[in-house]
C-alpha cells in the first residue's frame, strides 16, 4: 500500500496534549504526525494510558488540542466543534440514549441534521438491516444483549453517513466468541460502505485481523506505522516487538556489518540480524527473535544455537519450549504440533536451534 | 424494567424468619396509622357532621359543609341554590399560586441542581450543605424575614432606587408576586435535591453521544438531558406543588386578606371561636382529592410507560 498515492482522509499533524499547566502540567501525546487514508481500516494500538483514545477524542472533536492541527480531506477541522464534523463515533459503553428505542436512537443523527421524517425512517431502517437487527427496532437499548447494543451504536453512527467514523474499543465489553464475530462484521461492514475507520483498541489480535494499517503507540509517542505484517515482522524497536506478540530480545553487541545483515554474537554463535535503521560496529543493540522462527534441528550440531531443553508447555495447537543456551540466557522456541511425531524433544535433552531467513531483527534503540 | 431481578425469600431458612419478618413493620404501622390514617379519617367524618357554634362539632350526619363550599343559599339559606364562587376562586387561586412556585423553583433549582452535580466530587456536600442551611431557620423567622425584605421601603427597593434602577418603590407586599416569592423561598430546596440526585446519575457521554451526533446546547438538553432526569424533575414539582398548595403561612404574611389560599382558609376555620370545623373539614378533603388526583394520573402515566418498553 505504502508507494500508491492515495487520498488522505484525516491528516494529524505534530498534535500535541497537555493536560494541566505550568508545573503540574502532564503531557498526554507529543508530536504526533500520521496521515490515515480514505476508504482504509486504521488502527490505533497502545496499551491503557498512551494516549490512543486522547487522540480519538480530538479526531471527533471532544478532546482540545493544545499544539498542531488535523485536517479532514485537506480542510482543517481543529476549531470545528464536535456536531460540526461530518465524523461520527461508537463510543466504549456504546452510549445508548435509554430512553428512547433503538430506532430513534439511530435516526438522532438525521434527526439533529434536520432530515425530513421518511428520511430519517427509512435510513434507520436500512442501517438497522446492516446490523442484522431487523425485529429490534421498537425496543429500548435495555432490553438487548451487549452484542446487540453494540451494534445499535454502529448503526447510529453510521446512519448520517460519516466521513469518518471513529471506535472506541467498541469490543472490549463483549465475551470472546462475540468479540471474535464482530471482528469479520465490523470488517465487512467498513468494506460494505467504504468509510474510513479508525480504530483503537488495546488487544493486539484485533488489530492485527482487522486493520488495513496499524499505529503502535506507546506513552504518548507514536512508535510504528504499518501494515499488519510490517509491525509484527519489522518491528522497529523494542516496544513494538514486545507489544504485537511475543518475542525473545537480547543485548548483543555487533561484531561485523556486511549490507543490511549485522553480525552479532549470542549463546556463543554469531547469527546474522536484519538491520532497521542504521548500525555501528562494536556498538550494544538489542535484537528480536520470534519464538515460531526458530526450529529444531535433527541433531544438535547441525544448529546455529545450541542449548537444553528447560521446560515445556503444550497449548494445544504449539507447544512452547525453553531453552537454555550455552552461555546460560533462555530463549523461548515455538513450534507447531502439525502432526503427531513432530520433533520430540523432552526436557534436558540436548537440542540444535536453526534462525529460519530474517528471523533475528536488529531494534532500534 | 426488564432487567429487574426478583430476589427470592431467604430460602430454607424463611419458615423461621418469615413472620418474624413482619413483626419489624409494626412499629412503622403504628406510626402511619395513628399519625396518617386516624387524623385523615377524623377530618373525613367531621366534614360530615353539623358545626357547633362555638367550634368543634354535633355528632349529626350532615352535607351542609360540602353544600357551603359549593353553592349559595342566600342569607337565610332558603334561596334557590346558585353556585358559589368564592370558595371554588380560592380554590383555584391556590392552584394558580402553587404552580407559579413551582414552576419558579424549576427554572432556578435545575440550573443549580445541575451546577452542584457537575462539581468535583469532593466539593460537592459542601453545596448541598448551602443549600440547606436556610432550614436551619425557622420557616416563620424566614417568611417575616422576606416581608421585611421586600415592603414598599424595605432594603430592595431601597436598593434598587439607589442605583437608579428604579425610580419609586415596586410594590411588592400584599400581591400575588410576593406569595409566589415565599412559596419559591420556602420549598426551593425540594426542588433542588431530587434533580440533583438524577443529575448526578446521569451518564454525561451520552451529552458528548448527542454533541458527537450534530445535537446543540439546546438539543442536547431537550432531548437527552431532561429525558434522562425526568424522575427527579417530577419529584421536586411534586413536593414543590403539593406544600404549596396548603401553605398558609406565605399567603397570611406576605399576601395579606386580597390573596387568600385554600390552607389559610382551612386554618382559619380551626382557630380560634369563630372557626366551622366540618367546613375546614371539608375544604381538607376536598384539597386531598385534587392531590390526591394529580399523583394518580402521574402514577397511571409512570406505569404506562413503563409497560410500553418491557
Amino acid at each position: 500500500m505504502g508507494g500508491n498515492i492515495q487520498t488522505t482522509a484525516i491528516k494529524i499533524e505534530k498534535v500535541k496534549k497537555q493536560f494541566g499547566i505550568g508545573e503540574s502540567a502532564v503531557t498526554a501525546l507529543t508530536d504526533i504526525t500520521i496521515d490515515i487514508f480514505d476508504n482504509e481500516f486504521f488502527t490505533l494500538l497502545g496499551p491503557s494510558g498512551c494516549g490512543k483514545t486522547t487522540l480519538l477524542r480530538m479526531i471527533a472533536g471532544l478532546e482540545s488540542i493544545t499544539a498542531g492541527t488535523i485536517f479532514l480531506y485537506g480542510q482543517e477541522i481543529k476549531d470545528l466543534s464536535a456536531n460540526k464534523r461530518p465524523i461520527n463515533t461508537v463510543f466504549q459503553q456504546y452510549a445508548l440514549f435509554p430512553h428512547m428505542t433503538v430506532l430513534q436512537n439511530i435516526g438522532f443523527g438525521l434527526k439533529m441534521l434536520g432530515k425530513s421524517k421518511s428520511e430519517i425512517i427509512d435510513r434507520s431502517e436500512k442501517m438497522l438491516e446492516l446490523v442484522q437487527l431487523g425485529q429490534f427496532g421498537d425496543r429500548r437499548p435495555s432490553q438487548l444483549s451487549g452484542g446487540q447494543q453494540q451494534r445499535v451504536a454502529l448503526a447510529r453512527a453510521l446512519a448520517p453517513s460519516p466521513k469518518v467514523l471513529l471506535l472506541d474499543e467498541p469490543l472490549s465489553a463483549l465475551d470472546l466468541k462475540l468479540r471474535q464475530a464482530m471482528r469479520v462484521e465490523l470488517k465487512q461492514i467498513q468494506e460494505e460502505t467504504g468509510i474510513t475507520f479508525v480504530f483503537v483498541t488495546h488487544d493486539q489480535e484485533e488489530a492485527l485481523t482487522m486493520s488495513d494499517r496499524i499505529a503502535v503507540m506507546s506513552n504518548g509517542e507514536l512508535q510504528q506505522i504499518g501494515s499488519a505484517q510490517e509491525i509484527y515482522e519489522q518491528p522497529r524497536n523494542q516496544f513494538v516487538a514486545g507489544f504485537i506478540g511475543e518475542t525473545n530480545l537480547f543485548d548483543v553487541i555487533i561484531e561485523d556489518i556486511q549490507e543490511d545483515q549485522a553480525i552479532c554474537r549470542i549463546g556463543g554463535t554469531c547469527i546474522s540480524c536484519t538491520v532497521t535503521g542504521s548500525a555501528v560496529k562494536g556498538s550494544t543493540r538489542q535484537i528480536s527473535i520470534r519464538p515460531e522462527r526458530l526450529s529444531f534441528t535433527s541433531s544438535p550440531e547441525d544448529g546455529h544455537i545450541t542449548g537444553v531443553i528447560e521446560r515445556l508447555t503444550y497449548l494445544g495447537t504449539d507447544t512452547q519450549y525453553l531453552v537454555q543456551l550455552d552461555d546460560g540466557t533462555i530463549i523461548t522456541v515455538r513450534s507447531q504440533n502439525a502432526h503427531e511425531s513432530g520433533v520430540n524433544v523432552q526436557p534436558g535433552e540436548r537440542i540444535g536451534l536453526e534462525l529460519g531467513k530474517g528471523g533475528a531483527r536488529l531494534l532500534m534503540n | 424494567m426488564a432487567t429487574g431481578v426478583k430476589i427470592e425469600s431467604g430460602g430454607g431458612s424463611s419458615s423461621v424468619f418469615g413472620s418474624l419478618r413482619y413483626w419489624l413493620l409494626t412499629p412503622s404501622w403504628l406510626v402511619i396509622g395513628f399519625f396518617l390514617v386516624a387524623p385523615v379519617a377524623m377530618m373525613l367524618i367531621y366534614s360530615f357532621l353539623t358545626k357547633e357554634f362555638r367550634g368543634g362539632v354535633i355528632w349529626e350526619f350532615s352535607l351542609a359543609a360540602y353544600d357551603q363550599f359549593i353553592f349559595d343559599r342566600g342569607l337565610f339559606g332558603d334561596d334557590p341554590p346558585k353556585l358559589e364562587w368564592t370558595y371554588i376562586g380560592i380554590f383555584f387561586r391556590s392552584i394558580w399560586q402553587a404552580f407559579s412556585a413551582t414552576v419558579l423553583c424549576l427554572l432556578i433549582g435545575f440550573p443549580t441542581a445541575y451546577f452542584i452535580a457537575t462539581r468535583p466530587i469532593h466539593t460537592r456536600p459542601i453545596w448541598l450543605f448551602l443549600v440547606t442551611i436556610p432550614y436551619w431557620v425557622n420557616l416563620l423567622i424566614r417568611t417575616v424575614s422576606l416581608k421585611f425584605l421586600i415592603r414598599d421601603s424595605g432594603p430592595l427597593n431601597q436598593w434598587l432606587i439607589s442605583f437608579g434602577i428604579l425610580d419609586s418603590p415596586i410594590h411588592l407586599i400584599n400581591t400575588n408576586v410576593a406569595v409566589q416569592l415565599g412559596l419559591f423561598y420556602s420549598y426551593l430546596p425540594f426542588m433542588v435535591l431530587p434533580i440533583y440526585a438524577s443529575v448526578e446519575r446521569y451518564n454525561f457521554v451520552l451529552s458528548e453521544a448527542a454533541w458527537d451526533l450534530y445535537a446543540n446546547r439546546w438539543t442536547t438538553l431537550r432531548y437527552i438531558l431532561l429525558p434522562s432526569v425526568k424522575s427527579g424533575i417530577i419529584a421536586g414539582c411534586i413536593l414543590v406543588f403539593v406544600p404549596s398548595l396548603g401553605a398558609f403561612l406565605a399567603p397570611d404574611l406576605l399576601g395579606g386578606a386580597k390573596n387568600f389560599m385554600i390552607g389559610s382558609l382551612i386554618e382559619e376555620q380551626f382557630k380560634g371561636n369563630a372557626g366551622n370545623w366540618p367546613f375546614g373539614a371539608a375544604a381538607s378533603m376536598i384539597l386531598l382529592t385534587l392531590v390526591l388526583i394529580v399523583l394518580m394520573v402521574y402514577a397511571r402515566q409512570q406505569s404506562r410507560t413503563e409497560s410500553k418498553y418491557s
